[in-house]
């Protein structure tokens, strides 16, 4: 039997995958706007799974704005990485170093 | 009213921000004043909506997820005020980068839509599309000057950094849901005023929301982006971003922690108060190594949103009405600073540097005085008006006991003093290193010195604002 636990559960181990992803990674910044994806997928899992416990459409409704909201945000950061690699040839997360103080 | 009327003020500013949109579209370059006067003029106009329909007490609309009360129309015409100002302060800034284009002044518009709805916000869903419009628009303010390689590094950081808070954010509010079945403001409220409601995944999303709140308002340790993006960004973006979002941030933790989590107010108040102590002694001691004013700048921001929760901290409602008279004082304070930075700065040249300031009084001694007038309020010296809301944030973390917290407070604000008054050494007591005279247009002068004097009128007479925070908050 699958229980509401089992659906937070893999909700919080998708949660902490992307947390994890985004300050492990040293490699691309693709990477970082993917696990940024992942941590919004989560939630809409935590919400959809409650959503079922309650009974109550109010979780799937903020679900599609979170989804739609996503995709505005997923559009602004490939705008900013394209602007990025124009500026720097590379899209290598070491090479963001340049403010420091 | 009907719910539309309730709204008046956001139905008119998307309207103008189509308006302007549309006109910018059709601009030649050389008549692109014409954006700026509309942009304006659109501020105007929502400020007469939000005063005209402004209805006696808190009324409710759209089935309850939408609020207009006093209190969010006084902070929706001091959002508009403020992004006058910072409208004014750029525009010659950016004619002389070449970067006099429509879309800075329509993305501070969404931005400022964006506060607005935060601001009225009464339920978590309102709340995070304001939340993410404003972040959006803010991302793409940040990345605005394309050429340049560190607004591009600012802009990605903050954008990953920005999603990562309100991915917090929304986990936390999931649980929140799930616990109370509900995402209204009132009814979460209402929940939680049961005895034993307070149930361990309840503080589990309250602990995500506070992560999330913390890094909007740049609380230390969720600080990192704050310096980065201010130093990264061109300075009239930098004005934007460092004053005008911090109404919005106390939107969210007015909204979310006071009004709707109010009751869980004894599990926040300690996780609040290590973020608060963290803020002014990271911010305080950090910005006076920095070289770089908008650094330095981006750290006493951080050391004044330490004080800000404080106001959070006592609980009360005076200290609910010291926080908000501090984040408006502070946000006029902000504008002033980083205004005086764009003076500074002529064509090719960003004043970026403390040295920029040095010899000040002997190119100008007017400005200089501003300045000191701008760096005294921020630290915190009497008569000016900053000095009066350090003392009800402190007065009001006393009321509630915390007498450890206001030691803490004035003990970091005092070590807070140097690094503002070593800017008026550099201004009055140091040689210049280029004695070229400043030139601005009349309206910059005569808008940035009324910005400074009204921090000295404002001082001289605390109670006006004093009063309008305790008449509409509580």
């Amino acid at each position: 039997m699958i229980t509401i636990s089992h659906y937070l559960v893999l909700a919080a181990v998708l949660f902490s995958i992307s947390v994890a992803g985004i300050f492990i990674n040293r490699k691309n910044v693709i990477l970082l706007l993917m696990c940024i994806e992942l941590m919004l997928l989560a939630v809409n899992f935590n919400f959809i799974a409650f959503s079922r416990m309650l009974d109550d459409t109010l979780g799937q409704i903020f679900v599609f704005f979170i989804l739609t909201v996503a995709a505005a945000e997923a559009a602004i950061g490939l705008a900013i990485l394209v602007v990025l690699f124009r500026a720097r040839q590379s899209v290598n997360v070491e090479e963001l170093n340049s403010l420091k103080g | 009213m009907i719910d539309l009327q309730l709204a008046a003020a956001e139905v008119f500013m998307v309207c103008a921000i189509c308006v302007v949109l549309l006109v910018d579209v059709w601009l030649p370059d050389e008549r692109r004043l014409l954006t700026f006067r509309l942009a304006l003029l659109s501020l105007v106009g929502a400020a007469v909506c939000s005063a005209y329909y402004l209805p006696n007490g808190s009324v409710t609309a759209f089935s309850e997820s939408f609020v207009t009360d006093p209190a969010s129309a006084v902070m929706k015409i001091f959002a508009y005020l403020i992004v006058g100002l910072v409208f004014i302060y750029s525009r010659d800034f950016l004619m002389r980068a070449g970067l006099f284009k429509g879309e800075f002044f329509i993305l501070a518009l969404f931005a400022l839509l964006g506060i607005m709805v935060m601001l009225s916000a009464h339920s978590m869903l309102t709340m995070y599309l304001g939340l993410e419009l404003l972040a959006l628009s803010q991302y793409a303010l940040v990345a605005f000057d394309r050429d340049s390689p560190i607004a591009a590094e600012s802009a990605m950081k903050y954008f990953v950094l920005g999603a990562i808070a309100s991915g917090t954010l929304l986990y936390g509010i999931s649980f929140i849901y799930g616990v109370t079945g509900t995402i209204q403001l009132g009814a979460i409220a209402a929940h939680f005023s049961q005895p034993g409601a307070i149930t361990v995944p309840a503080l589990l999303g309250l602990a995500f929301i506070i992560v999330g709140v913390a890094f909007k308002f740049g609380a230390v340790p969720f600080h990192m982006w704050l310096p980065d993006v201010y130093q990264g960004s061109s300075t009239p973006v930098t004005l934007f971003i460092g004053s005008v979002p911090k109404i919005a941030a106390f939107a969210l933790a007015w909204r979310i922690l006071s009004e709707s989590l109010g009751d869980m107010h004894g599990s926040w108040q300690t996780m609040l108060a290590v973020l608060c102590v963290l803020s002014l002694v990271i911010g305080n001691i950090v910005a006076i190594a920095q070289s770089n004013i908008k650094r330095m700048l981006a750290y006493s921001t951080i050391s004044h949103v330490g004080f800000i929760f404080m106001g959070f901290i006592a609980g009360t409602e005076d200290g609910l009405q010291a926080a908000m008279f501090y984040t408006l004082v502070y946000t006029l304070m902000a504008a002033a600073a980083f205004g005086m930075v764009i003076l500074l700065s002529r064509s090719g040249f960003d004043a970026e540097n403390l040295d920029d300031f040095k010899g000040l009084n002997a190119r100008s001694p007017w400005f200089a005085f501003v300045m000191l007038m701008v760096m005294f309020s921020m630290a915190g010296v009497p008569p000016f008006v900053g000095f009066y809301a350090k003392l009800v944030v402190l007065g009001s973390v006393l009321d509630a006991g915390l007498i450890w917290l206001a030691i803490t407070g004035v003990l970091l604000a005092v070590i807070g003093a140097f690094y503002y008054l070593r800017v008026v050494w550099f201004m009055y007591f140091v040689d210049p290193v280029d004695d070229s005279p400043l030139d601005a247009a009349l309206d910059f002068r005569v808008v940035i010195s009324a910005n400074g004097l009204g921090l000295l009128a404002l001082g001289l007479f605390p109670g006006v604002l004093l009063d309008l925070c305790a008449r509409v908050i509580g």
